[in-house]
């Protein structure tokens, strides 16, 4: 079945996750307004700047409709920044930072350090093993027990999900393998209540 | 040590987390700024980086003189003041500048034209660093030497300091005018493009085959206006580079947060419309008739 994906556009690595949906045969949509959700089965909330991109949701009206949405039940997979934006709580966020409390995680913003800090490794996942990218990359401190940690690196969690929300602090974007995108809309996105 | 253990040691500044970085900046803007109070108007305005240096382009222009990189002690303040990622300029083929920078734990350096050349033949080996490069471009073959070089991302030269978006258009339209070009032609016009290009033959098939750079494609140079980064948007440019444009009119903290809502509603003429209103005087800016040959920042490097 063809979901339609929408994409944060706001800012960010949206068309590489773009180029991932359309690759699995779903529609991939570019969301900067409110009009744009409509109609959606999932949103993919990419990584870039998470400052910039919660500035960007308050100016462009989309905070609210979104947050009300995820409350609703729509499927929804954040990255990096996007993982951030999810986040019940942010540590060494700007205190202006908005987030839609909709993991129950605590993440440090730029835990890892700064560019030259930045990596690559495989990690472990409930879909096998997955190379991950961690750019500048958010550390989860902390998870409540609704949280299932769906992957970890060092023993860290680095991809968790709880109900209708997934969220990683690496890149599934940028490897060229689309199975956690896979996961995603087979696993969440179809659970959603239609 | 089992294979497992082998297989999981992390990689540090491989090609896949530079360019991956240079993908993260996308449609956002990277504000040049001077002082740490610059720094935090434009992390307040949403940028994505801040470029610290020492003087912005058009006061590099008036000054004249040899321009170099910044002084350490006024980037480590920039570092301090905000979130968001800070890049710093070297001289072109200055490595010792660029390693400098690299030890200060600056996320992004720009080989930069605007800053005086300090070798005439060679631009910096980037693959020897562990933090991204970008570097300024007028054309394709320019852009594919600079990436067969290591850069990670490329962005228009435009002419930085005049607040005049025309050199930057005639850069971005070159390189991807000719990228479209270039995916048109058959095999062995390839060979032609690559010696035309005087671009490594490799990258040239690339290109032809995906349509594409390698790396994302910024803009920069001239823009002074919410327009100005909308049109460059339009044109293919992935995000957006902004110099003395915002710190050098009337209203920066204003007219830094309308150019950031206009890199991202830049197809939206109805937002374009209404982040352009009263954001007071843009910088000036030059005519390109106004500048001698000698003057012209893009014509550095090769």
């Amino acid at each position: 079945m063809n979901s339609r994906i929408g994409i944060l556009a706001l800012q960010g690595a949206f068309a590489s996750h773009a180029n991932c949906v359309t690759e699995l045969g779903h529609s991939a949509r570019e969301v900067r307004t409110p009009a744009d959700l409509s109609g959606l089965d999932g949103l993919i909330m990419p990584g870039g700047e998470s400052s910039t991109m919660s500035q960007l949701l308050e100016s462009s009206g989309l905070f609210e409709p979104i947050r009300e949405a995820i409350v609703d039940g729509l499927a929804t997979f954040g990255t990096c920044a996007g993982m951030i934006l999810l986040a019940h709580e942010i540590v060494d966020g700007r205190s202006d930072q908005c987030c839609f409390d909709a993991i129950e995680i605590t993440v440090r913003r730029n835990a890892f350090g700064r560019q030259i800090d930045s990596f690559e490794a495989d990690i472990d996942t409930v879909i096998g093993d997955f190379h991950g990218v961690f750019i500048r990359a958010p550390r989860i401190e902390s998870v409540s027990e609704k949280v299932e940690v769906l992957g970890t690196y060092g023993g860290e969690p680095v991809l968790v999900r709880q109900a209708n929300v997934l969220a990683s602090s690496f890149h599934p974007e940028l490897t060229g393998d689309a199975r956690l995108h896979e996961y995603f809309i087979n696993s969440v996105v179809t659970t959603k209540e239609t | 040590m089992s294979q497992k253990d082998e297989k999981s040691q992390p990689e540090q500044g491989t090609m896949r987390v530079k360019r991956g970085f240079a993908e993260m900046m996308k449609g956002g803007v990277i504000m040049d700024v001077v002082t740490d109070v610059q720094a935090r108007i434009a992390e307040d305005a949403g940028a994505v980086a801040v470029m610290a240096l020492e003087r912005v382009p058009a006061d590099i222009r008036r000054d004249g003189g040899v321009a170099r990189m910044s002084d350490p002690e006024m980037i480590e303040s920039i570092k301090a003041a905000v979130r968001i990622p800070v890049m710093a300029k070297a001289r072109i083929g200055h490595f010792v500048e660029a390693q400098i920078l690299e030890a200060l734990g600056v996320d992004f350096v720009d080989e930069s034209e605007v800053l005086t050349p300090a070798d005439e033949a060679h631009h910096i080996d980037k693959f020897a660093f562990t933090v991204p490069f970008v570097c300024g471009a007028t054309n394709l073959g320019e852009a594919l030497r600079r990436i067969s070089e290591g850069a990670c991302m490329i962005r228009s030269k435009g002419e930085a300091g005049t607040g005049n978006i025309v050199e930057a258009v005639r850069h971005l339209r070159s390189i991807l005018g000719d990228i479209r070009r270039l995916s048109q032609a058959d095999s062995a016009e390839q060979f032609d493009w690559a010696k035309k290009l005087q671009a490594p033959l490799p990258l040239v098939q690339e290109v032809a085959r995906t349509g594409r750079l390698q790396v994302p494609l910024f803009c920069a140079g001239g823009i002074a206006t919410p327009a100005d980064a909308a049109l460059a948007m339009q044109l293919g440019a992935e995000a957006v580079f902004v110099g003395s444009g915002i710190f050098k009119s009337d209203n920066p903290a204003s007219r830094a947060k309308a150019i950031v809502e206009a890199t991202t509603h830049f197809r939206d003429a109805h937002i374009l419309a209404k982040v352009s209103r009263g954001l007071g005087a843009p910088m000036t800016g030059i005519g390109m008739d106004e500048i001698n040959e000698s003057q012209r920042y893009a014509s550095r490097g090769w």
